[in-house]
């Protein structure tokens, strides 16, 4: 079982992903988990403002209640199922993240210079974390899904626009990562 | 009961993005960089091992446990809504290190400025509903 305190291998994480689909599927659901922030936002009022936002958000439970598994599921992984949880990307990787100003990579889980709880005074850190936010829930709304909706789900129903919206989940990432993090970071 | 499994499978689910790295910002970067195989080959896994289960339960008309039939919505055909929202989908997701099902594994894993990236979340998906007539689709 000493396995299971390292990084999984991609064949063993991507089949497990496999899984949760499979199991979703014949308990009659679907696996998708961007419409989370959507019935969120039911939740909080937002069928006060948009149409958008007007439906039987009580139908949802059932996801919000794998959402919350989820955190669960974090928080037993980081503390009883990982011994070294630093992220042993690439070497160049790092040496260039390093050169941009991330000394944590190849140390940590996430990035301290966002993620570490300083950060909640760094107003730019707050203000690139928010930005970042805006735009996955915007744009997951805007292409009718997500990682797990598209790139999973809709790709494994072998969906045109689902391949569409991956595309388009590169060229935005891509854009990103070539073009702006030299301007922002 | 039925709540207790959606929960138990969320719990599955969490720990599986946690342990696969998928929930870390740096295996995002690396992905997009394509400096290693390994997000290429966690996705790459899913949706083959997907496309078999989708395929199976089409063929055999396999119902759920629960007796019902198991529908695949098709998505609606359209161009520009998916190329565009997926566009602005990826900028955030490379930005912030982290998509929809992750985001919440790191709350749990203790990562508390990631409820930042989840209000900016919340905040996006409003702003969609409130300009959903506006936009192209």
């Amino acid at each position: 079982m000493e396995w299971i305190y390292e990084p999984w291998p991609w064949y063993v994480s991507g089949a497990a992903i496999a899984l949760v689909m499979l199991v979703l599927l014949l308990v009659g659901k679907n696996f998708g988990m961007s419409s989370n922030l959507r019935t969120l936002c039911t939740m909080c009022g937002a069928d006060r403002s948009s149409e958008f936002f007007r439906f039987d958000w009580a139908a949802q439970k059932w996801n919000l209640l794998v959402m919350l598994g989820a955190v669960i599921g974090g928080f037993i992984a980081a503390n009883f199922l990982t011994a070294d949880a630093a992220v042993q990307i690439n070497p160049d990787t790092v040496a260039e993240l390093q050169s941009l100003g991330f000394e944590s990579a190849g140390g940590a889980y996430l990035p301290d210079e966002l993620y570490s709880m300083e950060q909640f005074t760094n107003p730019k850190s707050l203000i690139l974390l928010a930005l970042g936010g805006l735009m996955v829930g915007f744009g997951a709304r805007y292409a009718g899904g997500c990682t797990s909706g598209h790139a999973i789900s809709g790709l494994s129903n072998l969906q045109w626009p689902s391949l569409l919206a991956v595309i388009g989940f590169f060229a935005g990432g891509m854009l990103m990562i070539y073009f702006l993090f030299p301007l922002i970071f | 009961m039925r709540s207790f499994i959606y929960l138990l499978i969320g719990v599955f689910f969490g720990i599986t993005m946690f342990k696969s790295e998928a929930a870390s910002w740096f295996r995002i970067y690396e992905m997009f960089k394509f400096d290693a195989f390994h997000m290429y080959g966690i996705i790459g896994t899913a949706v083959v091992l997907g496309v078999l289960i989708v395929w199976a339960i089409k063929r055999f008309r396999i119902k759920s446990v629960y007796g019902e039939s198991i529908i695949f919505q098709p998505k609606e055909k359209s161009v520009p809504r998916y190329l565009i929202g997926g566009f602005i989908f990826g900028l955030g997701w490379a930005l912030a290190g982290a998509c929809p099902g992750p985001m919440f594994t790191l709350v749990g894993a203790g990562f508390l400025p990631i409820l930042v990236v989840i209000a900016g979340s919340l905040l996006g998906t409003w702003f969609y509903g409130l300009l959903r007539d506006k936009l192209p689709h």
